[in-house]
């Protein structure tokens, strides 16, 4: 490249440039179809896993037993929904899918609602200790919930909480507390404050400021906490199989309590694994932009 | 000459879904500063200097306001952390006091220790391995147009949970090539370089036969031939599936100059004679015969369709031998989830799910790098890999300390992949001290929830320093 730019200096600046510029161009063409390619590989090996479950949970046990589920290519004749009509007939998993709404959806409600209150008392209301007290919450980000299991089974034993689904939502909103309340009181803080001043010159309670302004208003962060409160929630295991019982555990238990039997039922298994990935997948391209932001956010927990 | 017409990869597009990261800032893993530049550029100051002498609620209200959640994160995260720090040194049964017994036993209990050495592995390989990804990743995508597309492929893994993880990866891991997709590719692989052995198993009877093994797996005669010879070399154990794609066996006739011979398949059914070529008896082709003499090979053939081989060697005594290389068994794969690749294969299944959290971080911090910066350094003469190494990285420095430590916080409470992935029979080689935490406490007919408090409280302590790093960052933040 220098070389024929210097042959070509003699014949001017106006000749020279475009040469070399053709010349790094083909450099940069194939340095470039290089990283596509890669880039290209790279999905390619990232899809490939969740493919491999869905085609799977679309084939029968024997077939899946005997045969990869890249036969399909071959022979697309074996591919069957009856694995999910099995799975609506198997009453665990039924009962499982219904469970994991009935804990998922007031844990996500609790935790915005109180956490939105704190966050807005730590933003908005000046109190002594309020920095300190703040510092305790963000404290509270990375306490493992290993530290809360053996405490809580015996509260919650005592006060007949254990194994029902109250137990299990009330857990998991003591644990999304502290993550919620940092990220919304970061939020709320952001607010203008001639907004609440103004409300609070035209009389307004903080409750009436705190339902008229500030919630309308954290829209974006509830949004992105809810979904990531949500997610966590809905794809947790370790809770619900500690404080859960068969009546009331959510679908991950059931899945897991499958992948555990003897002669494990790659059926049943793969359709229920699709299955509890389908909420969080819809989630996740419903609400892409506060997904990633709530995530983005959550970096510290 | 400057270069002009050579502009930088175009940036114009924005990919907009995938990366709503892109329009924050790099610190944008504080969410200070994005709630700040989002809702309120007027108002940049944090609320925490709010309302000095000025028109505001009384103080008592936000006890109001606050009461909800320090009730629950008193009672269930708070108090739970003291009981437990006091549980682990007192014994299983909650009855006697025993000190630091528990976090002694965490050393000496294998199984517990076990844990801790393979918690130090999973820190110290999988944060590095995913931040590097999530750089490779960020910084290849700023290079082609479907970076959007990309990142959604890649951060999907985010959304499922780590038993759905854990299942799609246990398919992939299956050790049968016929089901599991890694070892079909290693076993095509594999068989592209070094082609299968024809009749895998195949192997003389034990007795009377004139071949036997010769120490590596192949087959020699224990009869030493010279050329005018005719060897009859029988084997066993074909499989029928195959016997019927092969042809009858023939004798070989001898001749001058050359050592002859049939290597066949010594069986028929409704009988025959041992070491003698009966009808229906098939002839083994394309089975590769060597002549040794004093040890060495002089020569080699290969045999035909129906069994039949011709050497020609010069007169002497030989040694025939059937390589290794007919019988070796197939090629099978990895044993992915075995006791020795167990926990590679799950921290593979972790990079898996979180290498687009660590790619969407860090493409978020690439985009709030001051394009100033390294255009300078470009004109400067910097080559891109300088450029990259001198000045992508310093100004990234700060969002890869963030990844990474949010990474160690996250794999050192890793339960869910290992419980999920691991089969029974090595589990206790993929153990994590979250899972043994778990079985120790909970699992088995004698639970220890001492040791289980003393475990947890280890894990406390360990993700302890990331604790303060998360405050000290947040003070500064504040500051």
């Amino acid at each position: 490249m220098t070389v024929t730019t210097k042959a070509e200096s003699g014949s001017g600046l106006a000749a020279g440039a475009p040469r070399r510029s053709v010349a790094s161009r083909i450099v940069g063409r194939l340095g470039n179809g290089f990283v596509q390619a890669l880039l290209a590989l790279i999905a390619l090996i990232w899809l490939v896993p969740t493919i491999g479950l869905f085609v799977a949970s679309l084939r029968s046990a024997s077939d899946s037993a005997n045969s990869g589920w890249w036969t399909v290519l071959t022979a697309p004749a074996q591919l069957t929904l009856a694995n999910y009509g099995n799975l609506l007939g198997n009453d665990a998993i039924a009962r499982s899918f219904v469970n994991t709404f009935l804990i998922t959806v007031p844990s996500t409600l609790l935790v915005v609602v109180i956490a939105a209150l704190a966050a807005y008392a730590f933003a908005w209301i000046d109190f002594p200790g309020r920095d300190w007290l703040f510092l305790g919450v963000v404290a509270l980000l990375v306490v493992p919930i290993q530290v809360g299991l053996i405490p809580l089974i015996q509260l919650f034993g005592d006060i007949g909480l254990f194994g029902t689904i109250p137990g299990i939502v009330l857990f998991h909103t003591a644990y999304g507390l502290p993550f919620a309340i940092f990220l919304l009181r970061n939020y709320f803080a952001g607010i203008p404050r001639d907004l609440l001043e103004a409300a609070r010159m035209d009389g307004g309670t903080e409750w009436t400021i705190f339902r008229r302004v500030i919630f309308p208003l954290g829209g974006p962060a509830i949004a992105s906490l809810a979904i990531f409160q949500f997610l966590w929630v809905w794809n947790d295991l370790l809770i619900a199989l500690i404080f859960g019982d068969e009546d009331s555990y959510p679908l991950t238990v059931a899945i897991q309590q499958q992948t555990r039997q003897f002669g494990a039922n790659i059926d049943i298994i793969s359709s229920g694994a699709f299955l509890s990935m389908l909420v969080p997948l819809i989630v996740f391209f419903a609400f892409q932009r506060y997904f990633v932001q709530g995530v983005l956010a959550g970096s510290v927990k | 000459m400057t270069d002009t017409s050579d502009p930088p990869a175009p940036r114009e597009q924005r990919p907009d879904d995938a990366s709503a990261a892109d329009s924050s800032p790099p610190a944008s893993a504080s969410p200070g500063d994005r709630a700040a530049a989002v809702a309120a550029p007027s108002s940049a100051t944090s609320g925490v200097a709010a309302g000095k002498g000025r028109l505001g609620p009384p103080p008592w209200l936000a006890g109001g306001f606050l009461a909800p959640a320090l009730i629950l994160l008193g009672l269930l995260v708070v108090y739970p952390i003291l009981y437990t720090i006091w549980r682990s040194l007192y014994d299983a049964d909650g009855e006697t006091f025993v000190a630091l017994d528990n976090y002694v036993a965490i050393f000496t209990d294998s199984a517990t220790f076990q844990a801790l050495k393979n918690n130090a592995i999973w820190v110290a390989v999988a944060p590095a391995l995913i931040t590097a990804c999530g750089l490779i990743f960020a910084v290849l995508t700023e290079r082609v147009r479907w970076a959007a597309a990309f990142k959604i492929i890649v951060f999907m893994p985010m959304a499922i949970s780590m038993v759905a993880a854990g299942v799609i990866f246990t398919l992939v891991y299956d050790h049968a090539p016929e089901r599991g997709v890694l070892n079909a590719i290693a076993v095509g692989v594999h068989d592209t370089f070094k082609s299968p052995s024809p009749y895998p198993g195949v192997r003389p009877r034990e007795q009377g036969s004139p071949l036997r093994p010769d120490g590596s797996g192949g087959f020699s005669t224990t009869a030493q031939v010279r050329p005018g010879q005719s060897v009859a070399l029988p084997l066993v154990a074909l499989s029928p599936a195959k016997q019927r794609d092969l042809k009858a066996a023939k004798a070989a006739p001898a001749q001058p100059g050359a050592v002859t011979g049939t290597v066949w398949a010594d069986f028929a059914p409704g009988g025959g004679k041992p070491n003698q070529i009966d009808a229906n008896e098939k002839g083994l082709s394309k089975v590769k015969v060597e002549a040794l003499q004093g040890g060495k090979v002089v020569a080699t053939a290969t045999t035909r369709d129906d069994g039949t081989f011709r050497i020609a060697v010069p007169d002497g005594a030989y040694t025939l031998r059937l390589a290794e290389s007919n019988f070796t068994p197939p090629y099978n794969g990895v044993t992915w989830l075995g006791p020795n690749l167990v926990t590679p294969a799950i921290i593979g299944a972790y990079v898996w799910m979180w290498a687009g959290f660590a790619m969407v971080l860090i493409g978020a911090g690439l985009s709030a790098i001051p394009r100033d910066a390294l255009e300078a350094a470009r004109v400067d003469g910097a080559t891109e890999w300088q450029v990259f190494r001198r000045v992508t990285i310093p100004l990234l420095a700060p969002v890869l300390v963030v990844v990474f430590v949010t990474l160690v916080i996250n794999v050192l409470k890793i339960f869910d992949l290992v419980y999920i992935m691991a089969p029974g029979s090595s589990i206790q080689d993929a153990q994590v001290l979250a899972l043994r935490m778990y079985l120790v406490s909970f699992v088995g007919e004698s639970p220890d929830q001492g040791l289980g408090s003393a475990i947890a409280v280890v894990l406390f302590l360990l993700v302890l320093p990331a604790m303060i790093f998360n405050i000290r960052r947040f003070r500064s933040e504040q500051g």
